[in-house]
């Protein structure tokens, strides 16, 4: 359950980039590849525990899911994958070693009230 | 004056902190002739036997060192250092992996100069230990024949990560009725490609494979960092 030291570094991020910007954080957008080894459940609630007492308090985590693409040799192309358990492309049927997208662990924006 | 929301573009890795630090261990390390190895598996895997054998056996001609993680013992690092190689224990607490600034930490004091192997034994977790870079050259994962040949299914991300995979305890493969087929075959349906190697850490089987893949992979990493 690293989760919660997760959500307390995104939370220390968007601080830093409100002081920064001297505005108030709404919401933080975040990119989570299915596998950055991240439960997205778990750290929605640790999102909310780290935000205590902070100014991001009340403040909300959008997390767009970024799926695995890899790109097939055979085919050569870019393939999303269907599947975290079988890492083959879905059109050759071919494996996919090379992964393009997934591992993604971003914050990728900030909603800021000046 | 009315305030307004607005989106505002970031594009910041939150393991920014932890990713920079491993980079310039991983360059420590490379500059030193250092070729680090880092261990993964779930607890009981037999990571600790593993990592014993293989310093015992590599003493006679290199100079090796372990680091390992655990969350309150130091039970391990006192079997380790039966192999007569230098051994540091770092203890967690309660958190479930390393992180780049716990390795950076524990090698105060040693002189890597002198060093060709340092092996680093993550915490016994199959989840957390995946997310995080500790500026190793090559992350092994360990899978036991006692623990059923789906694990790789049921924790893809670690294996997926991993750049070498070793089934351990081959010496229970019978008793077990261990499916060898659908073990090997599901470690490459998550990662494909990935070297696999079986070793019995108690008959000392397969370790002639994994000694000989460790030196290859110590010239290997000596040419990139």
């Amino acid at each position: 359950m690293h989760e919660l030291s997760i959500a307390m570094s995104i939370v220390e991020m968007a601080e830093e980039e409100s002081e920064r910007r001297n505005a108030r954080v709404e919401a933080v957008h975040l990119k989570l590849g299915a596998l950055a080894g991240v439960v997205k459940n778990a750290l929605l609630s640790s999102f909310e525990i780290a935000c205590e007492g902070t100014t991001l308090q009340g403040s909300r985590l959008v997390i767009e899911d970024i799926p695995i693409v890899g790109y097939c040799p055979k085919c050569l192309s870019q393939r999303t994958l269907d599947s975290l358990q079988w890492f083959v492309c879905p059109e050759c049927k071919g494996p996919v070693s090379e992964l393009i997208h997934g591992r993604e662990l971003q914050v990728a924006a900030l909603e800021i009230q000046e | 004056m009315t305030s307004q929301t607005r989106l505002v573009e970031v594009r910041q890795n939150v393991l920014k902190h932890n990713d920079i630090l491993a980079r310039e261990l991983r360059q420590r390390f490379h500059d030193a002739g250092i070729c680090a190895v880092s261990l993964v598996s779930s607890p009981g895997s037999g990571k600790t036997a593993f990592l014993e054998k293989t310093l015992t056996l590599l003493r006679p001609d290199f100079h090796v060192a372990a680091l390992v993680g655990d969350l309150a013992t130091d039970n391990d690092a006192a079997r380790l250092a039966r192999s007569g190689a230098p051994v540091k224990q770092i203890t967690t607490g309660t958190l479930c992996h390393l992180e780049a600034a716990m390795v950076r930490d524990a090698l105060d004091g040693w002189d890597l100069d002198k060093l060709d192997f340092l092996f680093i034994e993550n915490v016994g977790n199959l989840v957390c230990p995946a997310s995080y870079d500790i500026g190793e050259h090559l992350r092994v994962v360990l899978l036991s024949v006692t623990e059923g040949e789906d694990k790789p299914l049921k924790y893809p991300t670690i294996f997926n990560t991993a750049d070498v995979a070793v089934i351990t305890k081959m010496d229970l493969a019978e008793a077990v009725e261990f499916d060898l087929a659908a073990a090997q075959d599901n470690v490459q349906r998550v990662r494909p490609g990935i070297p696999l190697m079986k070793v019995s850490s108690k008959t000392g089987a397969g370790m002639d494979e994994w000694l000989h893949f460790l030196a290859l992979s110590r010239k290997l990493s000596s040419f990139g960092a």
